[in-house]
């Protein structure tokens, strides 16, 4: 195991008290603001003190409150990228790179490796700039540069692309990905958007109120999230109550309506959730009569919401998501959900 | 003509304003890191100077370097007179100007994006070389606005000046405790001059504060029309 982190640190109304693993992959956390994603990144960094706990890299100790070690930022050789790249504004785009090779004596050495660098990230022509001159990806590339000239045993990505314009965000992830493939080392990187965990990341953990849920491979949690949080974080957008009623049965008592389940519901059980685009008119099975009470358009899709017949007035209209050239002329008055498509959530 | 009293102003202006500089620097990083409660104090505490009468500052410091006093004993054991000698000047000048620095540095500092500070720590950097290299860089505008004014703030000290060293030509003698007794002595003449000497320093000083607080505010607009041109400073 690369990284080990077992931490609990209390700051104001906030506990955040995490445990996780990562191996050389790209991990990601996904949570949502105030769930103590970066939080985790600065105790892991040294910024943060955590009260208790213990973190290793590769087998040296950064953090253990039991033995009274907490390395200085400085000493845990550890790459962060922060949100707004946090480029030394007085200083060029070359000059900041060096500052990452800082450890390096020869003048000449550290010249060829800023170069070879700037070279690899496509920045080189930039050499001579301020980051205010620059935009957003390359800020992103001169801020990477400037981590991985510093050769750390770990890289952290806070948010990496959440300053950037919806078009370059995709590009730059598929770049960003390809790069960090090469780089063979653990790479942890924190972000609230899920199509961003989906493209980057190997394995995934959700983070809600301090807490990391379970750490999964990032398509078994898109499929099987397993707790409400992660259900919504993962972008579920109906998510109700439910009760066993059977090995494969449960009762939705908010929707009014039985469904039969893909997988054996276990004891436990507090929710079921169903994606969007789940529902089907033809699905022969959890068919039920529904009311559209509206409709949303989106770029690429549509959005109808609609409720069962016997749901309760105070739970809230659900969605059921279509692409656009599927729209049907004649809304069907039934829609159903393959019981593989119902995510159990515990 | 009797260049003295220039000559003496601008000596324990710079002086002064060198020590407040630091000290002013050092107290606002200190006081940054405190938690809130003592913040608050120790602020009412370095503001003080600024909002009292400068004579009773001047009283204050009479009762700390008084000839007869402990502390002004010991360091005249040493050699050092403060009271009725220029260096008296100084400590008069450094106490009445130390608010302006501390305050408009506390102000720059608060306003300092801390990754900047973090991300140096996580490359390596050591703190005293991130402290100088990158976040005084980072305040450079508000920190040379607040030198200027503190030095302009050292050179027109009277109250707690006249009170400390007094006022003895060619030796304790300022521009601004020599046009008071220019003029008590009915030397208008006199007085008028140094008053346009002083009115000539002053309007420089607030010339280059100003200069330097446009510059901040159009920093970064001034940074983009400088793209390409190579200089971009």
């Amino acid at each position: 195991m690369a990284l080990e982190v077992d931490i609990e640190k209390r700051a104001g109304g906030f506990h955040l008290q995490t445990a996780f693993s990562c191996r050389e992959e790209i991990m990601g956390i996904l949570g949502s603001s105030g769930s103590g994603k970066s939080m985790t990144l600065k105790c892991i960094a040294g910024i943060e003190k955590p009260d208790r706990g213990r973190i290793v890299l590769d087998g040296r100790i950064l953090f253990d409150s039991q033995r009274r070690i907490n390395l200085p930022p400085q000493k845990r050789h550890v790459g962060y990228l922060f949100q707004n790249y946090a480029l030394f504004p007085n200083m060029t785009v070359e000059q900041n790179i060096l500052c990452g090779l800082h450890g390096e004596r020869d003048r000449k050495r550290r010249k060829e490796e800023a170069g070879r660098v700037m070279k690899l990230l496509q920045i080189n022509e930039l050499a001579s700039l301020r980051p205010a001159q620059l935009s957003g990806g390359q800020a992103q590339r001169a801020a990477l540069g400037r981590i991985l000239v510093n050769q750390p045993g770990l890289l952290m990505l806070d948010e990496p692309f959440s300053a950037l314009d919806a078009f370059l965000r995709l590009r730059l992830q598929m770049e960003l990905k390809e790069l960090l493939a090469s780089y063979g080392k653990t790479i942890l990187m924190v972000t609230h958007d899920r199509d961003e965990a989906f493209h980057m990341c190997g394995r995934l953990g959700v983070m809600e109120r301090g807490r990391m849920l379970a750490v999964k491979e990032t398509k078994a949690l898109f499929a099987d999230p397993g707790t409400r949080e992660a259900a919504i974080m993962t972008g579920c957008k109906n998510i109700a109550p439910a009760e066993k009623t059977g090995e494969h049965e449960v009762f939705v008592p908010d929707w009014g309506i039985h469904l039969r389940t893909g997988k054996r519901v276990e004891e436990g059980l507090s929710a079921i959730g169903i994606r969007a685009h789940y529902f089907h008119p033809t699905s022969p099975q959890n068919t039920y009569t529904i009311r559209y009470v509206g409709e949303m358009e989106e770029p690429f899709a549509w959005v109808a919401q609609f409720r069962y017949e016997g749901q309760a007035s105070e739970s809230p209209a659900l969605w059921w998501r279509y692409p656009k050239e599927k729209r049907p002329a004649v809304f069907p008055e039934k829609l159903g959900v393959a019981p593989a498509n119902i995510l159990l959530l515990y | 003509m009797d260049w003295y009293p220039l000559y003496n102003s601008l000596r324990i202006a710079a002086i002064s304003c060198g020590i407040v500089f630091f000290a002013g620097i050092a107290a606002a990083s200190f006081a940054a890191r405190l938690p809130r409660w003592l913040k608050g104090i120790l602020d009412v505490v370095f503001t003080l100077p600024m909002v009292l009468p400068p004579t009773v500052c001047g009283y204050f410091l009479l009762l700390l370097f008084g000839v007869r006093r402990p502390l002004g004993r010991l360091l005249l054991r040493y050699g050092i007179r403060l009271v009725m000698n220029w260096p008296g000047g100084v400590v008069a000048a450094s106490v009445v100007a130390f608010p302006l620095m501390y305050r408009t540095a506390r102000g720059a500092f608060e306003s300092f994006d801390d990754n900047l500070a973090w991300a140096g720590q996580t490359l390596g950097l050591g703190n005293i070389w991130i402290f100088w290299r990158v976040k005084m860089p980072a305040c450079r505008q508000g920190i040379l606005a607040a030198t200027v004014l503190a030095f302009a703030r050292a050179l027109g000290e009277y109250g707690a000046t006249s009170m400390l060293i007094g006022y003895t030509p060619g030796k304790t003698a300022t521009v601004s405790t020599t046009v008071y007794q220019l003029w008590r002595t009915n030397d208008e003449a006199g007085a008028f001059f140094w008053v346009m000497v002083n009115l000539a320093i002053s309007t420089v000083v607030l010339l280059v504060v100003n200069l330097l607080e446009d510059r901040q505010k159009t920093g970064g607009r001034r940074r983009e029309e400088l793209r390409g041109t190579g200089s971009g400073h």
